[in-house]
């Protein structure tokens, strides 16, 4: 056994964890898909007094798309985003394609990746592409917290200790969107060194209506570049200016440098990656009126 | 702090009070003396106690043995037919030298039957994708890869006789 003791919860209900919450406060953990949480217990990187597993809540089950809008239950294991991807976007395939490995993605949640923000996850920088938000439940109420004021530091979300993230919304890209992903990552499966993310909408003057560009891997939260969307938005997307928006993006990061990349390399890379993502957002758009 | 659990394991029913601190591969291993799983880094990373839980691989390393109550729990212990016939990976395994000091082939050939029956005819790009989960220090992968293959044209050709 390796972690440190603590009391175990199985709550049967999001309304059962958020009073097991406020009960313990700030020493408990959700327990969800478990997939960065436990090993952080086995590390003694975290060492939570007590343990609220919301696995048996089955109101917390569920995902579901309607009018442009994917919302995600705290219970959706990564695998379940994947399997309606299939069907409904390449983008999000390719994105949860990236998100570790097959045995972790049937465990690990959406929610629960979402809410631990490592700085180099995919998914809260899709989440901060597709105007996300997620839904933050207590005793006494409810809240909605849009992504971009979720992320807060490495690790670090504007999540009370009291508050259970209930479900997280997706607003998915509008018709005809184009989008690139793209990562370097020392293995298949590993964290990203940096990762960048481009959705893209150009309407049939050949301007672009609709542009978000976001990194992951490349400071302490996710980031979605004013600086690069700003170069694109109702301008002609030609190889010249994606190029440009690239620059522009890169050269607003300020990434740390770590033992497996230095700052230097992680600002050329997403220099590079964004302007292929671009490359390939506009690739895939259809023009729109 | 105990808590009771009761899990049907390799079709098997199992009740016991587990410490909650208790893994799910503590508790195979130590509780049940199931040591087929093997323990590697006890954080997710390398695969080794890769086991399928309601069907579908994940780490029992990443989990306590209190959330498995009332779930199916398969192992490698449960993988062949009968006790002198072995499964089809475990065959090509053989066959192929998919294995050299065998410590992560457990959770491998764990992952390898959900795999196959999810892609019964996967392409080499397929394996090596699946077998990015797990860590083998001996093999070089390569014949792991071939094993797999073979595995999936046997049960293949198995399911067409």
């Amino acid at each position: 056994m390796k972690p440190a003791p603590f009391e175990y919860v199985a709550a049967s209900s999001a309304a059962d964890a958020v009073e097991a919450l406020r009960r313990f406060g700030d020493d408990a953990k959700v327990l969800a898909g478990g997939q960065s949480l436990i090993p952080m217990m086995a590390l003694r990187l975290a060492r939570p007094s007590a343990l609220v597993d919301i696995n048996r809540c089955g109101d917390l089950e569920g995902l579901a798309e309607s009018a442009g809008t994917l919302t995600v239950g705290a219970l959706a294991r990564q695998r379940d985003l994947e399997r309606w991807a299939r069907l409904r976007s390449p983008l999000f395939q390719e994105v949860l394609g990236s998100v570790a490995h097959a045995p972790i993605r049937n465990r690990g949640t959406v929610v629960g990746n979402l809410v631990h923000a490592d700085p180099a996850s995919e998914l809260p920088a899709l989440l901060l592409c597709l105007d996300g938000a997620v839904t933050a439940r207590r005793t006494d109420g409810e809240r909605v917290i849009p992504a971009d004021k979720l992320y807060l530091a490495p690790l670090t979300t504007s999540l009370e200790a009291n508050e259970l993230a209930t479900a997280a919304r997706f607003t998915l890209p509008p018709d005809g969107a184009g989008w690139g992903f793209a990562e370097v990552a020392r293995r298949h499966g590993d964290f990203a060194l940096v990762g960048c993310i481009a959705v893209l909408a150009v309407n049939g003057g050949e301007a672009v209506s609709h542009a978000r560009l976001g990194f992951f891997g490349v400071g302490g939260t996710p980031h979605r570049s004013a600086a690069g969307e700003a170069v694109l938005i109702g301008r002609e997307p030609t190889a010249a200016r994606c190029l440009e928006a690239a620059r522009a993006a890169a050269a607003a990061l300020s990434p740390d440098g770590d033992i497996h990349a230095s700052a230097g390399y992680r600002k050329t890379v997403a220099a590079t990656l964004a302007e292929r993502v671009l490359a390939a957002a506009i690739g895939r758009c259809r023009r729109t009126g | 702090m105990k808590r009771a659990v009761r899990v049907k394991i390799n079709g098997k029913d199992y009740g016991r009070d587990v410490d909650v601190r208790s893994t799910l591969a503590d508790f195979l291993r130590e509780d049940l003396d199931l040591t087929g799983t093997h323990v590697g880094c006890e954080h997710g990373v390398c695969g080794a106690c890769t086991v399928l839980f309601d069907g579908l691989p994940v780490r029992a390393c990443l989990m306590l043995a209190a959330q498995a109550d009332g779930h199916e729990v398969a192992t490698i212990e449960g993988v062949a037919p009968s006790a002198d016939e072995l499964h089809p990976l475990q065959e090509a395994f053989w066959a192929k030298h998919g294995l050299q000091c065998g410590y992560c082939t457990p959770g491998i050939i764990m992952s390898a039957c959900a795999f196959l029956e999810e892609s019964p005819t996967p392409s080499d790009g397929e394996i090596r994708e699946m077998l990015s989960g797990h860590l083998c220090r001996c093999t070089g992968y390569h014949f792991i890869v071939e094993a797999i293959a073979e595995a999936a044209r046997a049960m293949a050709a198995r399911g067409k006789a």
